[in-house]
């Protein structure tokens, strides 16, 4: 199980979907699953949307979208056995307020959900689109940390065998997205931090999506900024350099945001240690676009062989 | 008052929104040292999230709740030092939710119980948008003081950020709600009413019971703090519709920030909140690009030309290039100019879409072009405000 995480906007769920494209073709049986409602996931996957009974949308490739009420009804049905649960109506006042009022039940219906998929071996893996990384850690711990808070009762016990499916790390992990950007990136960093120091859920990747394109790479950088310092200076001749001056200038903006964009990206390497960064290119298409997780699957696919 | 200069210089209050990652929090404290400067105003900038790098050029060891002063040294533009101030907080939320806490406790008994019951921190957290609702409370508070005549609220990334808005609502909602009354209503009487019965049996037995009397007992004390809490959340809603009140959306031209504000434009209007300015961030000069593409000919010629890649050559002697290297550094910027062309034309298109929308919803689309140069001192952050034009 895959939970896929990273700050709001660094496209996630385009790298979800596009990492579920390509474990489905691979052979594998994946199941593909949306944790808030957003719709984002039914869009990237180019299908109308998604409910809580998975469906096969490809071949091999399963996908859901979580909802805690529904959730809440398969685990009443499955643990509680309480005959009274029919005569409730609708269950989703109750877990409104139970959700508000105790920290963690939300998650841990939603999580409970995703590892007993895994215990019941439905599917040979289980790819989250996960919370933000403000959240993950609620998301991912949510049994350890209702377990500290609650001494008795079903779900104590219950929290029992999620933690042994969520630490380890031979069926668990966090795949940390983020953009080249200082926020994103710092954001990451501490993320890695936390879940190492905080959590015995382990980090499976680092990748950096939407990464730029050197203008001029290595050691020719240096010809390209003596270059600009020349006609800048008045140094060349006047007509290479009334040619050159505009588009050294537009192009210094794109150098200027890469090296920062590589200042960040050792930061990030440092941070992710011996797991390394996987870098994804920045695509010239838009997000929104048909075929965009297509066009992200194939190239993860080269970046992954 | 549309017009993102008179809302510096005469306004009380100005809510940034927008997409995460699109420099908001840069684009705030640009807009409030610019307001120092040049409307003398004494400008209070709340940020939730501030970059390392701008708490470095603010001269800020460390940003916390309190309220800091900017150095006006650190503030010198061409020369001058701004005839009015700058500061700047951060939101801290559980420092803030404490802080709330005690002034709406009805005594210190209360206070310490709330502030010691073990749920308190992982609610506080959770529910209700409770970072939402104390980013509102923070606002009011600085905009109610008299120490600054401007407040520029940078809000926090939610992920609707429109959640932000609604929290005062919602924290009424709360206070209102039947769930809540149910709750509560266990402790005071310990007889469960009819309609709380089959709540209770499930969560018995799914979270135990004395996970359960845990909730309740914080709840029950939460609720003795209604009155504060409704009555701040009346006060809230109230300034966020004032006349000096205003909103201001940011963003990039990139497609996913692009769909997000045109959202947040829309939602602002259904809401009746006022939008004065929308500001286009990032963007790359068009002025510069038009030179470009109007060079781009002669480029093509140029680099064909064995005069130029002498020129070239001459220019960059002392590295001692190879051809090869003068070749791929030359083409590098011929086929980097067109490519920056044909996407300026794309982000030129979409800018003129986002001011159609924005004349639609009675805001003026404002441009901030790309910074050629890292963020360095907080006098970089004048210039930045001042650069903001029409778009």
């Amino acid at each position: 199980m895959l939970f896929i995480t990273g700050k709001g906007g660094v496209g996630k769920t385009t790298f979800a979907s596009a990492l579920a494209q390509l474990s489905a073709a691979s052979g594998k049986r994946t199941l593909v699953v949306e944790m808030d409602d957003k719709g984002a996931l039914a869009h990237a996957l180019r299908i109308e949307s998604l409910q809580f009974a998975e469906r096969e949308i490809a071949p091999n490739l399963f996908a859901m979208a979580m909802n805690t009420e529904d959730s809440l009804r398969e685990y009443i049905r499955l643990f509680v056995k309480n005959p009274l649960v029919s005569t409730f109506g609708p269950l989703a006042k109750i877990l409104d307020f139970v959700a508000n009022a105790a920290p963690g039940v939300k998650e841990i219906l939603a999580v409970g959900k995703l590892c007993w998929e895994v215990r019941e071996r439905n599917y040979d893996i289980v790819i989250v689109d996960a919370e933000a990384t403000g959240h993950i850690v609620a998301q991912v711990d949510a049994p350890a940390i209702l377990s500290n808070l609650v001494q008795v009762g079903v779900i104590r016990d219950q929290t029992r065998w999620m933690q042994e499916i969520l630490h380890d790390q031979s069926a668990t992990g966090v795949v940390v997205v983020t953009t080249p950007e200082e926020i994103p990136v710092l954001e990451t960093i501490q993320l890695l931090d936390t879940l190492q120091s905080k959590t015995k859920v382990s980090v499976s990747a680092v990748v950096a999506n939407r990464v730029h394109p050197d203008v001029v790479a290595g050691g020719d950088l240096a010809v390209f900024s003596q270059l600009a310092d020349s006609v800048e200076s008045g140094r060349i001749a006047s007509e290479p350099a009334s040619v050159l001056r505009a588009p050294l200038r537009l192009l210094g903006i794109a150098i200027q945001r890469r090296k920062r964009e590589i200042g960040l990206l050792e930061q990030l390497a440092t941070s992710a240690k011996e797991r390394g960064v996987l870098f994804m290119p920045i695509l010239e298409i838009d997000e929104q676009e048909a075929g965009i997780t297509s066009v992200m699957s194939s190239v993860l696919k080269d970046e992954l062989t | 008052m549309n017009n993102l200069r008179d809302v510096l210089q005469h306004g009380r209050l100005v809510v940034v929104c927008g997409s995460g990652g699109v420099g908001k929090t840069t684009m705030s404290a640009s807009l409030g040292a610019f307001a120092a400067h040049a409307y003398q105003r004494r400008v209070l900038v709340l940020t939730v999230d501030p970059a390392r790098r701008l708490a470095d050029a603010l001269g800020l060891d460390s940003f916390g709740n309190a309220v800091v002063d900017v150095d006006p040294q650190l503030l010198m533009h061409n020369g001058v030092a701004p005839a009015g101030s700058m500061y700047a907080a951060m939101i801290d939320t559980k420092a803030s939710w404490d802080e709330l806490i005690a002034r709406c406790a009805p005594n210190a008994e209360v206070c310490e119980k709330v502030l010691t019951n073990k749920l308190y921190k992982n609610l506080t957290e959770r529910f209700v948008h409770s970072h939402d609702y104390i980013a509102m409370e923070r606002l009011y508070e600085a905009q109610q003081s008299s120490n600054y005549d401007l407040v520029i609220v940078d809000t926090p990334p939610s992920r609707n950020a429109l959640d932000v808005l609604d929290a005062p609502k919602r924290m009424k909602e709360f206070f209102a709600s039947r769930l809540l009354r149910l709750l509560t209503s266990q402790a005071q009487s310990r007889l469960f009413s009819l309609a709380a019965k089959p709540f209770f049996i499930v969560a018995d037995r799914i979270l135990g019971a004395r996970f359960l009397s845990d909730i309740t007992e914080f709840f029950t004390l939460f609720r003795t703090m209604e009155e504060g809490f409704v009555a701040r959340a009346n006060e809230v809603e109230a300034v966020l519709r004032q006349q000096d009140t205003s909103f201001m959306v940011v963003t990039t031209l990139e497609p996913a920030p692009l769909r997000e504000s045109n959202f947040l434009i829309d939602e602002l209007r259904n809401r009746s909140f006022h939008l004065s300015s929308v500001i286009a961030n990032r963007v790359t000069p068009f002025e510069l690009l038009r030179v470009v593409e109007g060079s781009l000919g002669s480029l093509q010629q140029s680099i064909q030309d064995p005069r130029f890649v002498h020129a070239v050559v001459g220019a960059t002697e002392s590295l001692e290039p190879s051809a090869e290297q003068v070749a791929r550094v030359v083409n590098a910027i011929a086929q980097g100019s067109e490519l920056a062309v044909s996407q300026g034309k794309v982000d030129l298109d979409r800018l003129h879409h986002l001011g159609q929308h924005c004349s639609e919803a009675g805001a003026q689309l404002y441009v901030c072009a790309v910074a050629e140069t890292d963020l360095k001192s907080a006098s970089d952050l004048v210039a930045i405000g001042d650069s903001v034009k029409p778009a």
